[in-house]
C-alpha cells in the first residue's frame, strides 16, 4: 500500500511536470508576447527593457529551466490586467473557487446518490423513470445557461437573491456579523446551487448504474436469504458496495466541475479562479490565464490523489491482505 | 412418511424473457420430512437452483413463481405470506447455504458482521450480544481462532473457511430447514468431504431438515436419505437412496448413474447421456427426456407422462412403468447399474 | 455498411423507445434545417432589416423568434447558427473518436507495458481541466481559424472513448476467434482492423452520441466566452452570447438559441442512453435472465 502512494505521488508530480512544460511551450510558440501591447508610450525600446527585464531575452532553455523553478517556488509571473504578482491575484481567488466548488461537490454528491437510490429503490416505476428523465434534462444542459436562467428567474423576474458577487460589494463592510453571515449565504445560493444541479445529475446518472451493477450480484442474494428488508439490503450491502467506485467519480469529475465554475463565475461575477482566467483572455494577460490552467490542474491532480487513497481506505480488499 | 416439514406442490417458476418464457421450475412436487436429508439430483439446467431459490422466494423478475404452485413449510403456505411474514422466516426458518463463498460474502464487510447481522435482524440482539453469538458460532463450525478470524474479510479467508462462515450465518437461528445449494462443488476434494462432515454432524446435532442441492451423486449417496432427480424443471424419480441406487427406474437416472464415476472402474467404461438438456423455453410435449432416450416411443411423444409408483416410497415418471417390456438393453440408455 | 450491418441497425431501431425514436426525430429536423438554411431562412444570413425601427423586436408573425439589437431576425440566425454548431460538434466528435479508436485498438491490443504506459499517458492527460486548457490556448492564438477550433475540441475530447476501445480490446484478445485468427498467421494490423475495431463500433457510436452533446455544450460555451467561432460566423452559443446583456429587455434572443442548444443536446444525450441500452444488454437490469437461468447460479 505504501508503494502504491509513493507511485501515485510520483506520477502526480510527473502530470504537473508535464503540464507546467506545456504551458511554458504554448506561450513561446503563441504569436506575440506579453509585451505586444499598442500604445504610443510603449516604443521599441521600452519593448527591449521589459524583455530583458522578465528575462524573455534569455536562450530558450535557460528560460525554461527558470520557468520550472519560479513555479516550484509559487512564482507564476507577473499579473499586468491585476497589477499584482500572479501568485497573489490567485491567493486572493483561489479560496473563493475552492468554497463554490466544495459547497457543489457535498450538496451534489449527495443529492446525487439519494437520488440514484430512489431510483434503484422503484425499479422500474414511472417515478423512477421521472426521476431518470430529470437527471438526464440537467445532465444536458449548458452550465452558462442554466446560470443564466437561474439568474433571469431568481434575480430579475422574481428578486429574491443577490445577482452577482460573493457578497455586497458596498455594504457587506459595513454588516454586522449576523447580517454578513446572510448575506454570504444569500450570495452563495444561485452560484452554488447552478454547479450543483449540473454536477448532481451526472453522479446520479454514474450512481444508479453502479447501484444496478451490484444489484444482481450473489451476495445481494445472501443479504435477502437472511430475511434483511429491501430497504435495509440497498441501503446497508448494495449502497456500500455501490459507494466504491464512486469515490474515484470524485476525482473524474474534477475538471469538469472546474469547467462549470469558469462559467458560473462569469455569470455570477464570483471572483475566483475562474473569473479571473476570463477576466485575464481581455486584457492578454497570459501569465495569469495560464496560471489558471496549472493550479487547475494541480487541484485535479491533487483530488485524484485523495480519492485513489480514500479508495484504497474504502475498499477491504485493497486496505487489507 | 410423517407430516412432512416441507411440501413443494406443482410447483413453477416461469422467466418472462425477450427469448420465451422459459420453464425453469415446471410441475415440481417434493416433500422433506423433519430432520430428514433430501438430495435434489440433476443437470445444470434442469431447474434445481431455481426451486430452491423460490423456496424463499427470491427469484427475481423477470422470473415469476406462477399462481397455483404451493409451497408448504410448517403448515403454512410461503406463496400466500406477506413480504413481512416470509421475511420472519427467511434466515429464521429457512437458511440457505450458496455455491459459491467468494461471492456470496459481502467484500466490504467483516465475517463476524456479516454473521451476527443474522442475530441482529431476527433476534434484535445488540450489537455485542450479536457479536458474541457470532463469534461461538463460527467456533462451533469448526473455524479455529475464530476471535481473530471473526474481524477479517472475505478474501482473507480460504474457500473452505469461507464456507464455513457461510453455515454458521445459516445456523445463527438454529433453521428447521437448511437449504444448500451445491454447498461443495467451488472447493477442493478434501475441504469437500469435511464441509459435507461438518453439515451432516450439524443436521444431528441440531435436529434440521436438509434439502441438498447437487448434481453429484456422489454427494447425495454419502449423505442424504432420500434422491429427487430433476429433468427438465420437474422432479422424474423420487427414491430412497439405497432403492435408487440399486434400482433405479427412469431412464434418466440410469443415465447419471453410469456417468457416475467410480473408483476402479476405467475410464472408457464412463458413459454419457446423448443429446443435451432442451432449452426450458421450449420442453418437448410428452417427455420431456424422449430426445435422448433410447427405449422412447409413441407414447412419450403424445403424454406426458404422470408419476407411476414403482415401489413404497419410490415412484418415477416414465411410461415404462406401465410398460416394462418396451425397456432397452442394458447397453442402449446406459444402463451400467441396471439389473433390475 | 452491410448487409448485416443494415439489419442490425434495423433490428436496433425496432428496440429504440418511444423517447429515443422522438430524439433520433429531433436532431433529424435540426440536421434538416440547418442543411436547408438558405432555403428555409426568411432573410439572408447576417441581414440587418431595419436597425432603425426593427431592432429588439419581440416574437411575431413576421419574426416567430423576434429580432436582436442589430435588426437580424433571430430565426434566420439559428437556421444557420445550426449549421456551425452542428458541424463543428460532429467534426470534433470524428476527430475524437478516430484518435481514441486507434489509441485505445493499439495499447488495449499490444497489452502489458506498452498498454501500461499508454493508459498511464491518459490518466495524465485527464488530470488537465479541458475548459480551462481550450481557453488558455484559443485565448494565446485568438481569433483561431474554425478548422483549428475543431482540431482543439476534438483532441482534447478521445481520453473517454480509448478507455473504452481499450477495454473492448484487451476482453477481445483472449477470444476464440481472434487467437484463431493469429494462430493462422494474421498480423496485429490486420487483426486489429478485422476483428477489433467492428466489434467496438458500437460502444464507440455510443459514446461518440454523448460525445456530440457534450462537444455542442463546449463549443457554445467557448463561443459564449468570445473564444470560439468568430464573425462572421455564428453558432447558436455566439448568438447567445451578443445578447445576455440585454437578455432583461430582450430575453427571446437568448432564449431561442439557449432552447435550440438544449434541445439539441438533450435529444442527442437521450439517443446516447438508449443506443446503449440497446446495443450493451449488460447494462440493462435483470440482464441475467437473458440466459438460461440455471447458468446463473451453477
Amino acid at each position: 500500500m505504501g508503494r502504491r502512494i509513493g507511485a501515485r505521488i510520483v506520477q502526480a508530480v510527473v502530470v504537473l511536470w508535464v503540464v507546467a512544460t506545456l504551458a511554458f511551450i504554448l506561450i513561446h510558440a503563441a504569436p506575440g508576447d506579453p509585451f505586444g501591447y499598442d500604445a504610443p508610450s510603449v516604443t521599441p525600446a521600452v519593448r527591449a527593457h521589459w524583455r530583458h527585464l522578465y528575462g524573455y531575452d534569455r536562450p530558450l532553455g535557460t528560460q525554461y529551466v527558470l520557468w520550472l523553478r519560479n513555479l516550484a517556488r509559487g512564482d507564476l509571473g507577473y499579473s499586468v490586467s491585476m497589477h499584482e504578482p500572479v501568485r497573489d491575484a490567485l491567493a486572493n481567488a483561489l479560496p473563493r473557487t475552492l468554497y463554490l466548488m466544495g459547497v457543489a461537490v457535498v450538496a451534489s454528491f449527495a443529492l446525487g446518490i439519494g437520488l440514484a437510490l430512489f431510483q434503484v429503490r422503484r425499479l422500474g416505476t414511472r417515478r423512477a423513470r421521472w426521476a431518470g428523465a430529470v437527471a438526464l434534462f440537467f445532465y444536458s444542459l449548458p452550465d452558462f445557461w442554466l446560470a443564466l436562467v437561474l439568474l433571469l428567474a431568481f434575480a430579475y423576474w422574481w428578486p429574491i437573491l443577490p445577482a452577482g458577487y460573493p457578497v455586497d460589494m458596498v455594504m457587506h463592510g459595513y454588516m454586522a456579523p449576523w447580517p454578513a453571515f446572510v448575506d454570504r449565504l444569500r450570495h452563495l445560493v444561485l452560484p452554488a446551487l447552478t454547479l450543483t444541479l449540473l454536477t448532481t445529475a451526472a453522479v446520479a446518472r454514474f450512481q444508479r448504474q453502479e447501484l444496478l451493477d451490484v444489484l444482481p450480484l450473489d451476495f445481494v442474494r445472501t443479504a435477502r436469504a437472511k430475511g434483511l428488508d429491501e430497504r435495509a439490503v440497498i441501503r446497508r450491502h448494495v449502497l456500500r458496495n455501490a459507494l466504491i467506485p464512486t469515490i474515484t467519480l470524485f476525482g473524474l469529475a474534477l475538471p469538469a466541475l472546474l469547467g462549470g465554475a469558469v462559467f458560473v463565475e462569469k455569470i455570477y461575477a464570483w471572483q475566483g479562479m475562474g473569473w479571473l482566467a476570463i477576466s485575464a483572455i481581455g486584457m492578454r494577460d497570459y501569465p495569469l490565464v495560464l496560471a489558471a490552467v496549472l493550479v487547475g490542474t494541480a487541484m485535479v491532480v491533487l483530488g485524484n490523489l485523495v480519492a485513489d487513497l480514500a479508495y484504497v481506505a474504502a475498499d477491504p480488499r485493497l486496505r487489507v491482505g | 412418511m410423517a407430516e412432512p416439514l416441507l411440501a413443494i406442490e406443482d410447483l413453477r417458476t416461469y422467466f418472462y424473457t425477450a427469448a420465451g418464457v422459459a420453464r425453469a421450475v415446471d410441475g415440481l412436487s417434493l416433500a422433506v420430512a423433519p430432520g430428514e436429508t433430501v438430495g435434489v439430483v440433476g443437470e445444470s439446467g434442469c431447474g434445481k437452483s431455481v426451486s430452491a431459490l423460490s423456496i424463499l422466494r427470491l427469484v427475481s423478475p423477470p422470473g415469476r413463481i406462477e399462481p397455483g404452485s404451493r409451497i408448504l413449510f410448517e403448515g403454512r403456505d410461503l406463496l400466500a405470506l406477506d413480504e413481512r411474514a416470509m421475511r420472519a422466516i427467511r434466515g429464521r426458518r429457512i437458511a440457505m447455504v450458496f455455491q459459491e463463498p467468494m461471492t456470496a460474502l459481502n467484500p466490504v464487510f467483516t465475517v463476524g458482521d456479516q454473521v451476527a447481522e443474522v442475530a441482529r435482524i431476527h433476534a434484535r440482539a445488540s450489537r455485542a450480544v450479536a457479536w458474541k453469538q457470532a463469534v461461538a458460532m463460527l467456533d462451533r463450525v469448526g473455524i479455529p481462532a475464530p476471535d481473530e478470524r471473526a474481524r477479517e474479510y472475505p478474501h482473507q479467508l480460504s474457500g473452505g473457511m469461507r464456507q464455513r462462515v457461510m453455515i454458521a450465518m445459516a445456523l445463527m437461528m438454529k433453521p428447521a430447514l437448511l437449504i444448500a445449494d451445491e454447498p461443495t462443488t467451488a472447493l477442493d476434494v478434501t475441504i469437500q468431504a469435511q464441509i459435507l462432515e461438518l453439515l451432516a454432524e450439524l443436521q444431528r446435532e441440531y435436529g434440521m431438515s436438509v434439502l441438498l442441492i447437487t448434481h453429484d451423486l456422489g454427494v447425495v449417496a454419502e449423505t442424504a436419505s432420500r434422491v429427487v432427480v430433476m429433468y427438465g424443471g420437474e422432479a422424474v424419480e423420487q427414491a430412497p437412496v439405497a432403492a435408487l441406487f440399486a434400482a433405479p427406474h427412469h431412464p434418466y437416472t440410469r443415465g447419471l448413474l453410469a456417468a457416475m464415476p467410480r473408483l476402479g472402474l476405467l475410464r472408457e467404461r464412463l458413459q454419457t447421456i446423448p443429446g443435451t438438456v432442451p432449452a426450458p423455453t421450449a420442453w418437448p410435449d410428452g417427455c420431456r427426456f424422449r430426445d435422448r432416450c433410447s427405449s422412447a416411443w409413441e407414447r412419450c411423444a403424445a403424454e406426458h407422462p404422470p408419476v407411476y409408483p414403482i415401489a413404497p416410497g419410490h415412484e418415477s415418471r416414465c411410461h415404462l412403468a406401465h410398460e416394462p417390456a418396451r425397456r432397452d438393453g442394458p447397453a442402449a440408455a446406459g444402463g451400467r447399474a441396471v439389473r433390475a | 455498411m452491410s448487409a448485416d450491418g443494415v439489419d442490425r441497425a434495423r433490428r436496433a431501431w425496432a428496440r429504440l423507445s418511444p423517447g429515443a425514436r422522438a430524439a433520433a426525430g429531433v436532431i433529424a429536423v435540426f440536421a434538416l434545417a440547418s442543411l436547408l438554411a438558405p432555403w428555409l431562412a426568411p432573410y439572408r444570413v447576417g441581414q440587418q432589416i431595419d436597425i432603425v425601427h426593427l431592432a429588439s423586436l419581440p416574437p411575431s408573425w413576421a419574426h416567430p423568434f423576434g429580432t436582436d439589437r442589430y435588426s437580424r431576425d433571430v430565426f434566420t440566425r439559428i437556421l444557420y447558427g445550426g449549421r456551425v454548431s452542428l458541424s463543428i460538434a460532429t467534426l470534433a466528435v470524428v476527430v475524437s473518436a478516430t484518435v481514441g479508436t486507434l489509441y485505445g485498438a493499439v495499447a488495449g491490443y499490444a497489452g502489458g507495458a506498452v498498454d501500461t504506459v499508454m493508459m498511464r499517458v491518459i490518466d495524465a492527460l485527464l488530470s488537465v481541466p479541458r475548459v480551462l486548457m481550450l481557453i488558455a490556448v484559443l485565448a494565446l492564438w485568438s481569433p483561431v481559424p474554425v478548422a483549428a477550433l475543431v482540431l482543439l475540441i476534438g483532441l482534447t475530447g478521445w481520453f473517454d472513448i480509448a478507455r473504452l476501445v481499450r477495454a473492448q480490446a484487451l476482453a477481445l484478445r483472449e477470444r476464440e476467434f481472434v487467437v484463431a485468427a493469429r494462430a493462422l498467421g494474421a498480423g496485429p494490423a490486420r487483426i486489429v482492423r478485422r476483428h477489433v475495431l467492428p466489434n467496438v463500433l458500437g460502444p464507440v457510436i455510443v459514446a461518440g452520441a454523448l460525445a456530440v452533446g457534450n462537444v455542442i455544450v463546449l463549443e457554445a460555451g467557448l463561443s459564449f466566452l468570445g473564444i470560439g467561432v468568430h464573425e462572421p460566423l455564428a453558432s447558436w452559443g455566439m448568438m447567445f452570447q451578443d445578447a445576455t446583456d440585454q437578455f432583461v429587455s430582450a430575453w427571446w434572443a437568448v432564449i431561442f438559441p439557449g432552447a435550440a442548444i438544449v434541445a439539441t443536446v438533450l435529444a442527442f444525450n437521450t439517443l446516447g442512453d438508449a443506443l446503449r441500452d440497446v446495443l450493451d444488454p449488460r447494462q440493462l437490469p435483470g440482464h441475467a435472465a437473458l440466459e438460461p437461468p440455471e447458468t446463473a447460479h451453477g
